[in-house]
């Protein structure tokens, strides 16, 4: 079953600040880039002012990712009382080691829970659930 | 009961406590780094931003390793999430974390608190730090953004002020001071000099907000009135900026870059039917007695008195915030802060008591008094932009009127 | 990409609804609202409790009796807002800090009473504003 929502329910929207800001503007035109430190080569992932290895400010850069990941660990929301109301259950929350090594979490639209599993290749899609908000999300992908 | 009832009669300047024999913090404990953004009234980046650049160069200063660092001490204030300042910071594992509560009266209670970490060994290194967007972001200081701060906290006493639109920590802090002022018969036009002399100070500091700014009494008088009796220019700077500071054992510390600053006494107070500067169901409405309390604390401590003081940075988020706490520290009676004041001459830079070197809150910026550490450091190192000849010890206070705290440093 | 605070325009509740948020404070407001003012007073010492509180601040019991009081006093301090910090309050207005006869200290506004009137000392007694059929406020005019 693909992923589906419940109409006049809000999906709750990312939180927008000046480090993730470049990140979700991508989205919006349907690219997805990461995070990087270009002195130390390292990506890291939620977007921040510094580099965490080392303490840079001004080394940080946007760089467009493969899109490419697999699945590292997932949730299925199976439950009314656990599940967000305006999502229909069952949906798979994924969380997706990328090929540039950060970890990512999204829902997978197109597969059927029981399809899931750990190590599954997935690429990167997009959706809009709503009006104004565009996100990134999982799809199945051939090995 | 007994100091409650010294403070009612103000007979406290004769009944110093006996000073304390054992101390773990007393000059065991110091700070050996400070750090400090760009202070401004529209910084153009989140507080996380600012916090990683003003811990940065805290640790840079202190010639440590971000790795070194093993504590971390915030106020419950900040709105920078600690996990995520933590991810930012890389550090593989702090050992110890806390947050302070009551605003900026918590200022030096974060040092109080790092001291006693690493006075118990329960961490080596802390770092301390304030990161705010006052000026440009989410602004406490106004009726809505406070209201909507305490929906996160609801305080039992606000139920009975809020209805009658008495609402911003400006015109809380007016009410006790024009009960001040009738009591010892303050006039208006007497006061001002404090701000003009914070004003000249900050012309030397080119962090200062208000550098390149100066203020003429005639100016201030001409000032428009906010609540009366404070005017704009009674009022602090609302400012976009962060400052940090390293905390470690005396052991250590005399192998660092720096001159060590050992941390001679701290002490927090919360006294009876205290509120946060609406503590109107106290006895003396007309009085900082909080302040009162850590001032006693801290000569207890350290064993030094008023007159042992070199340099003070009393916490001033407007001027007679500040002025009332020369009173409750012992630099003047009570109800002679603005005489002690006029004129300015007592409290400039080769003055009786050096007050506020940096420009304070009120000229320099407003990190929430953290900005005040860092100056009564840069003057016990001999590197303040206005140095007080030979300062060997300095008095810290954090804000007044709620829950606070206060430190004494020296070299 | 819109951010969680724009979207939503932000919500100010009424100043008001502070009144009425701790569960030691209900009998005080439902007193108000009958135009009576009551106070709490620990039973075993008798000290008075403003804000109303579960324990007392003194004896730490957590008895207490609510006491009708005079409703008269004098004004402690008070302040001015030439610019209004909420929608819901039309500057300029004043707030007095009122000294009841029988000690406590209550915040409140006053009525009839011009900000260039008002004089700390200044005697006054309070009369009752309805804001809805179940809630009103304490507010003090000049004593007659």
């Amino acid at each position: 079953m693909p992923l589906e929502y419940i109409p006049g329910i809000p999906i709750l929207r990312p939180y927008v600040d000046p480090d993730n800001q470049p990140f979700w503007d991508a989205v919006d035109r349907h690219e997805f880039v990461l995070q990087r430190c270009s002195d130390c080569d390292v990506y890291f992932q939620p977007p921040r002012p510094m580099c965490p290895h080392c303490l840079s400010m001004d080394s940080l850069e946007w760089v467009p990712s493969s899109g490419r990941g697999e699945v590292y660990s997932f949730v299925v929301f199976a439950a009314d009382r656990m599940a967000y109301p305006g999502m229909k259950i069952p949906y798979v929350v994924v969380l997706v080691e990328m090929e540039e090594g950060v970890r990512l979490t999204a829902n997978i639209v197109d597969a059927e829970p029981d399809e899931v599993y750990i190590g599954m290749p997935v690429e990167v899609t997009y959706n809009s659930p709503m009006e104004g908000l565009t996100l990134y999300q999982f799809k199945k992908r051939a090995s | 009961m007994q100091m409650l009832e010294e403070y009612r009669t103000k007979s406290y300047r004769q009944h110093l406590r006996p000073p304390v024999e054992e101390n773990l913090i007393r000059d065991k404990t110091a700070i050996v780094g400070i750090g400090q953004t760009e202070y401004s009234r529209d910084s153009g980046r989140d507080e996380l931003d600012l916090a990683c650049e003003a811990i940065k160069k805290a640790v840079a200063d202190a010639g440590l390793k971000m790795s070194d660092i093993d504590g971390l001490e915030a106020l419950t204030l900040d709105r920078v999430s600690m996990p995520t300042l933590i991810g930012s910071l890389g550090i593989e594992n702090l050992r110890f974390t806390s947050e302070v509560s009551f605003g900026g009266g918590g200022a030096c209670a974060l040092v109080m608190h790092a001291a006693a970490a690493v006075a118990s060994g329960a961490a080596d290194y802390v770092v301390c730090y304030r990161a705010l967007n006052e000026a440009s972001g989410h602004r406490y200081g106004r009726g809505d953004g406070y209201a909507e701060y305490l929906k996160a906290a609801p305080t039992l006493h606000y139920g009975y002020y809020f209805p009658y639109g008495f609402l911003t920590p400006l015109s809380w802090a007016a009410m006790y001071t024009k009960r001040w002022m009738h009591e010892y018969g303050i006039k208006l036009e007497d006061t001002g000099w404090y701000s003009v002399v914070l004003r000249e100070y900050a012309q030397n500091n080119p962090e200062a907000i208000f550098y390149g700014k100066p203020l003429t009494i005639e100016e201030f008088h001409e000032s428009p009135m906010i609540s009366a009796p404070l005017r704009l220019f009674d009022c602090c700077v609302d400012t976009d900026g962060a400052a940090a500071v390293v905390v470690t054992t005396a052991d250590r510390a005399k192998d660092m870059p720096h001159t060590p600053v050992y941390i001679a006494a701290a002490a927090q107070s919360s006294p009876i039917e205290t509120e946060i500067q609406t503590s109107y169901n106290r006895p003396v409405v007309a009085g900082l007695p909080e302040t009162w309390y850590v001032g006693q604390e801290l000569y207890r401590q350290s064993g030094l008195g008023p007159a042992d003081i070199d340099v003070a940075q009393l916490y001033d988020p407007f001027s007679y915030g500040a002025m009332i706490q020369l009173e409750e520290l012992g630099f003047c009676g009570p109800g002679e802060c603005v005489d002690f004041c006029q004129g300015g001459d007592r409290i400039r830079v080769d003055g009786e008591l050096p007050l506020n070197t940096s420009g304070g809150l009120l000229s320099e910026a407003y990190i929430h008094g953290v900005n005040l550490i860092t100056e009564a450091v840069r003057q016990l190192r001999g590197t303040a932009h206005n140095q007080v000849t030979d300062a060997e010890t300095a008095i810290v206070t954090a804000g007044p009127g709620l829950p606070t705290s206060g430190l004494i440093l020296r070299k | 990409m819109t951010t969680q605070a724009d979207s939503e325009a932000p919500v100010i509740p009424h100043p008001a609804l502070w009144a009425v948020l701790y569960r030691s404070s209900t009998p005080f407001w439902e007193a108000v609202g009958r135009h009576e003012l009551t106070l709490q007073r620990c039973s075993d010492c008798k000290t008075w409790r403003m804000p109303p509180r579960p324990m007392c601040p003194r004896c730490q019991s957590a008895e207490s009796e609510w006491v009708p009081v005079s409703g008269r006093g004098t004004i402690h301090s008070w302040v001015t807002y030439p610019e209004s910090p909420h929608p819901a309050f039309e500057a300029p207005y004043a707030v007095i800090l009122v000294e009841l006869d029988e000690g406590p200290r209550l915040v409140s506004n006053p009525v009839g009473i011009a900000p260039d009137e008002l004089e700390i000392g200044m005697p006054v007694e309070v009369v009752f504003e309805d804001v809805s059929d179940d809630f009103a406020l304490y507010k003090f005019q000049r004593a007659g």
